[in-house]
């Protein structure tokens, strides 16, 4: 396949950026995006010029770091991440626009890099349970409900990502927030903090800048991991519960 | 056992001084709850909307009827409530809710449009739809609230303008082209602006969950569509003579 890649290019934070046209032959329809990414790249260096400078990690769509927006799709065309989106998804002599998440709280680091640290503060404002460290615990100690595993496993499937915030026009991190929130809220592991934590939760992810929910349900279509929409609804509720209890 | 017992103790104390602000604050600083007041204060405004269009209807059958029925209006909660004072309480309601509805707005707008602050450079439109036809539909009911009562309530603007003679004053009213085009698109704007919200209110007060998603869905539009309807009903009945 031949393509036509236009890429932006930004050499740092607060510098100025811009989408640069790149042409790329030879890719084969069962390379993955990256490996259509590493192909140019090493051209790229083999020319003497800068590589594309982009994140990942697992390559297997578990750990989230490979977000891009291929075509205004978080991720592009199929629903899953960019390390698992192969090439035979486009055709050949396609133009292909790929650019970084866009939100103010997600500012880009270079190229198509963003510094998703905000992600990790909201998680560190309440995405735990307080559990004795030491020994694991005894696994019927604490009986769970097979409904209740299976929701809270369908909210801790979240990678971090972040396609959400990328997708929606508010740059909101609503889903985000609320697949974690839900996942330890529904547990009774996570009873002790259900209060705090989607108070301290939002709070965090209210600091950090992210948009409001306006309930255009782009997030959801946009994971990768089908966190469902209604999980918004339910941390709302979680919310607005935690606020009458005027938790401590 | 307990050798650290003291700094647990003490550390327990200092996390219990934590204060959290009172529930009001925490909602009108929250993008949740301030989300929650648009929710509250526009089911409150539905509310209204779906009374007010049922007593519109009365316009078919007649001139008293029509007058009648809005003279009641101002006798309701006799002899408990004087003359026009379940009136003044409803208007007192609703301009509040419209108050704290636009404001909220207004500020999460503000603040979402500076949480994207960058634009893609490959742009889907349908991607903000919703968002942008609830802001500008918004705009369009705020600007119609005013007009809408200096046409009907103050009668300042309107051509007849003779107070209780509701029914006369309608009927001179939907008589001009440029009335009856004002009237219809603001309920077309109200219509898609129902249809979003009402399942956006559900979805924000936490009462939407995966089996009740296409029955909320489902009502939002029958809501919008008999709403759009039942007001659109009056000014066409007018300019095709059905009504005069
Ligand atoms: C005629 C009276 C009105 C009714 C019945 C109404 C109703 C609603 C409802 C039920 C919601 C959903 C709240 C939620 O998402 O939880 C909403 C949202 C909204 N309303 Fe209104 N509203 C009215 C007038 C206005 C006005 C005058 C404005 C403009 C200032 C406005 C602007 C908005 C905006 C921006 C939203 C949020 C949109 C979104 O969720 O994306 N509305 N409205
Ligand atoms: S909710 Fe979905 S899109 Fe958002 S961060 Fe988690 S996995 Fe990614
Ligand atoms: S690189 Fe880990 S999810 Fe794509």
């Amino acid at each position: 396949m031949r393509l036509t890649l236009r890429i932006w290019r930004q050499r740092g934070p607060e510098r100025p950026g811009a989408m640069t046209t790149y042409e790329v032959d030879g890719i084969s329809e069962d390379m993955s995006f990256l490996e259509m990414l590493d192909t140019l790249n090493e051209r790229l260096i083999l020319e003497g010029d800068e590589p594309v400078a982009f994140d990942h990690d697992c390559r297997e769509g578990i750990c989230g770091a490979c977000g891009m927006v291929i075509n205004g799709q978080a991720h592009g065309p199929e629903r899953t991440t960019t390390c698992q989106l192969h090439m035979r998804h486009f055709a050949d002599g396609d133009t292909i626009d790929v650019e970084p998440w866009r939100a103010a709280a997600f500012p880009v680091v270079k190229d198509l890099v963003v510094d998703r640290s905000a992600f990790d503060r909201i998680i560190g404002s309440g995405g735990y349970v307080t559990a004795p460290t030491g020994s694991a615990p005894e696994a019927h100690a604490t009986p769970v409900p097979k409904p209740v595993a299976d929701t809270a496993f369908e909210h801790a499937e979240c990678i971090g990502c972040g396609a959400c915030v990328a997708a929606c026009p508010n740059g909101s991190a609503m889903l985000f927030t609320s697949a974690k929130v839900v996942h330890l809220n529904v547990l009774p592991q996570g009873a002790p903090e259900r209060e705090s934590r989607v108070l301290d939760m939002v709070a965090a992810m209210d600091g950090e800048g992210f948009g409001g929910c306006t309930n255009t349900g782009e997030c959801a279509l946009a994971c990768p991991k089908g966190v469902p929409l209604q999980a918004i609804a339910t941390m709302n509720r979680e919310f607005l519960r935690a606020t009458r209890k005027g938790a401590r | 056992m307990y050798p650290a017992l003291p700094t647990v103790c003490v550390m327990a104390l200092a996390t219990r001084t934590v204060r959290r602000p009172s529930p009001l604050a925490t909602l009108w600083r929250s993008t949740v709850g301030k989300k929650t007041v648009m929710a509250v204060t526009g089911v409150i405004m539905l509310l209204f909307l779906v009374v007010h269009m049922l007593g519109n209807l009365k316009i078919f059958f007649g001139s008293t009827d029509f007058n009648g029925y809005a003279h009641w209006l101002r006798t309701i909660g006799e002899p408990a409530l004087h003359y026009s004072w379940f009136l003044w309480i409803t208007r007192v309601v609703l301009a509040a809710s419209v108050a704290l509805h636009a404001v909220s707005a207004y500020q999460l707008s503000r603040r979402d449009l500076a949480a994207r602050p960058t634009a893609y450079a490959h742009r889907r439109p349908r991607a903000s739809y919703a968002t942008r036809t609830m802001r500008w539909g918004g705009v369009i009911l705020g600007l119609f609230i005013v007009w809408h009562l200096l046409d009907l309530t103050t009668l300042t603007v309107n051509p007849r303008g003779e107070a209780g003679h509701p029914y006369q004053n309608v009927v001179a009213d939907f008589r001009n082209w440029y009335a009856d085009v004002v009237y219809i698109v603001a309920m077309l704007a109200l219509g898609l602006h129902v249809r979003h919200g009402f399942w956006s209110a559900a979805q924000t007060l936490g009462a939407n969950n995966a089996r009740r998603d296409s029955a909320l869905k489902f009502t939002a539009n029958a809501l919008a569509l008999v709403l759009t309807a039942g007001f659109i009903a009056v000014p066409v009945s007018v300019m095709t003579g059905v009504v005069s």
